[in-house]
C-alpha cells in the first residue's frame, strides 16, 4: 500500500478519535481504528517511518 | 442407520457431503471491485473478490473473463504488461482461521488437505503454489507443470498434515494459498515439505519466471478448491451465486454505483453534516474501511431545506463496527439540524465501498 497522508477524525457525537482519513493508493479512505483492519495496520506501520505522522484531529 | 449408509447414489457411499470447498469465490464469479475490466491492481490490493495481487518490479492486469473449462463459466485472467524481473510476484487468498480450524493445523489431529484448480497459460512449464501460515514463518511449496500452452488443465496437490507452528484460530489469516507468478529464488524453497520461512512457491518454477517477464503473456485460473483429505473431488457447485456473493460480502460490501437512486438515509446533524446509519447484509470480518468512487456524485435531500449546496464534499465513518454503524456526509451548507432525508446518487454512477479484507 502506498500511503500519502493520514489524519485522525473525531466522532461527531462523542468527540473522541473515531477513524483516520487517509490517502492510500491515490484514493481517499476512511479507516477505522480496528487492529484487525488491514488499512489501519498499514497506517500504523507507515507512521513508524521517520517523517510520517498521523495528524491530530481538528 | 449410520448417515454414511443414507448418503448414497446408485449404491455408492458419497463422503463429505455439504460444503467442502474452503476457498471463497473459487469459480471467480464475484468481481465487485473491477467488474470485467482488465485492471492494473496496485500491488498488495485486490482484484476479483477475495483474490489479492502481490507483485513488485513487474506489472500485469487482472480481469474477470468468461473463458473457462467445461463446467465453469468465469476465470481470472492475468496479462503481463512489462518485461522486468519481479522482486516478488504472486497472487492468492488468505483464509480466516475460523474457516480452517477443522483441519487442525498445528495440532496432533491435523489432517491432510488437497488443493485443486484449473489453469491455462500462454507459457508452458513448471509453476508452483505455496501454503503458508498467517505469521509467514511456515510454508509448504509445491510444483505443478503446465504441459500445453493455451489449454485448460486441472491440477491438484495434497498437503500433508502439519503438527507444529503458529496457526491462528480467529478471524485473521489462518491459512494462505499463494500462486507463485515468478518470484525469485530468494522467495522460494524446496518443494514437497514444510519449510521454515515465508515462501511464495517452490524452487525451480522456471515457467512462472518466464511468464512474468514475457510481455503479453496470459495466465487463467478458476475452479479453485481446498478440501480436507487426500483426494481432489470435482469442483463444488453446491453454492449458488447469491451464496458466493454473501460469502464475499463478509470481506467487501459495495453499495453498487447506480445513478438515480437513494443509497442511504438519515438526518441532518447540523447545517453541514448529515448522519446516516447502515446495517451490513451480514457481519463483516472486521470493522471495514470506507472508500467512495466520486463523492461529488452524491447529494443530500432533506425535507424543509433548499436545493443548493447539498452536494457531498466528504463521506466518512462515524461510529462504525463490523455489523454496521454511522456514516457522515458533509455538505457546504443549507441543511437544517433534525430534518430527515436521504443520500442520492445523482448523475454518474458511483460506489460506496466497505473493505474488511485480510
Amino acid at each position: 500500500m502506498n500511503i500519502k497522508s493520514a489524519k485522525y477524525i473525531k466522532n461527531i457525537i462523542t468527540n473522541v478519535n473515531d477513524n483516520i482519513k487517509a490517502i492510500i493508493d491515490e484514493q481517499e479512505m476512511s479507516v477505522p481504528l480496528d487492529p484487525a483492519n488491514r488499512h489501519y495496520v498499514a497506517i500504523l506501520e507507515w507512521a513508524k517511518i521517520d517523517g510520517n505522522t498521523i495528524e491530530e484531529a481538528d | 442407520m449410520p448417515l454414511s449408509k443414507i448418503q448414497t447414489t446408485n449404491n455408492q457411499v458419497i463422503p463429505n457431503l455439504g460444503r467442502r470447498n474452503i476457498i471463497i469465490n473459487g469459480a471467480m464469479q464475484i468481481s465487485q471491485r473491477i467488474g470485467t475490466t482488465a485492471t492494473a491492481i496496485t500491488g498488495g490490493n485486490y482484484g476479483i473478490d477475495r483474490w489479492g495481487m502481490y507483485y513488485d518490479g513487474n506489472s500485469y492486469t487482472t480481469q474477470q473473463v468468461t473463458d473457462a473449462p467445461a463446467g465453469l463459466y468465469n476465470s481470472m485472467k492475468l496479462t503481463v504488461t512489462g518485461t522486468t524481473t519481479p522482486n516478488y510476484s504472486f497472487f492468492g487468498q488468505r483464509i480466516e482461521g475460523l474457516n480452517v480450524n477443522h483441519i487442525g493445523l498445528g495440532t496432533a489431529n491435523c489432517q491432510s488437505f488437497t488443493v485443486s484448480f484449473y489453469v491455462k497459460s500462454s507459457v508452458a512449464g513448471v509453476y508452483s503454489i505455496s501454503m503458508t501460515n498467517g505469521a509467514g514463518d511456515l510454508a509448504y511449496p509445491v510444483q505443478y507443470t503446465i504441459n500445453s500452452v493455451n489449454t485448460w488443465e486441472r491440477k491438484s496437490m495434497t498437503i500433508p498434515p502439519i503438527t507444529s507452528g503458529t496457526w491462528v484460530k480467529d478471524s485473521t489469516n489462518g491459512l494462505y494459498l499463494r500462486f507463485n507468478m515468478g518470484s525469485p529464488s530468494s522467495r522460494t524453497a524446496d518443494a514437497d515439505g514444510w519449510r521454515s520461512g515465508n515462501f511464495d512457491g517452490a524452487n525451480g518454477s522456471t515457467g512462472g519466471v518466464s511468464w512474468a517477464t514475457t510481455s503479453g503473456a496470459t495466465f487463467y485460473m478458476t475452479g479453485c478448491q481446498i478440501e480436507v483429505g487426500s483426494v481432489a473431488t470435482p469442483f463444488e457447485h453446491e453454492s449458488s451465486f447469491g451464496e458466493q456473493l454473501a460469502l464475499c460480502q463478509r470481506y467487501l460490501y459495495t453499495i453498487p454505483p447506480t445513478s438515480g437512486q437513494y443509497v442511504l438515509n438519515g438526518w441532518s446533524h447540523s447545517g453541514t453534516v448529515f448522519i446516516t446509519i447502515i446495517e451490513f447484509p451480514l457481519t463483516m470480518r472486521a470493522t471495514p474501511s470506507l472508500a467512495v468512487g466520486d463523492i461529488s456524485q452524491f447529494d443530500v435531500y432533506t425535507s424543509g431545506a433548499g436545493t443548493a449546496n447539498r452536494t457531498a464534499t466528504g463521506i466518512g465513518l462515524n461510529g462504525m463496527g463490523p455489523v454496521g454503524g454511522g456514516i457522515n456526509v458533509s455538505c457546504p451548507s443549507n441543511l437544517t439540524a433534525g430534518f430527515s432525508g436521504g443520500v442520492y446518487n445523482s448523475n454518474s454512477p458511483s460506489y460506496i465501498r466497505f473493505d474488511a479484507e485480510l
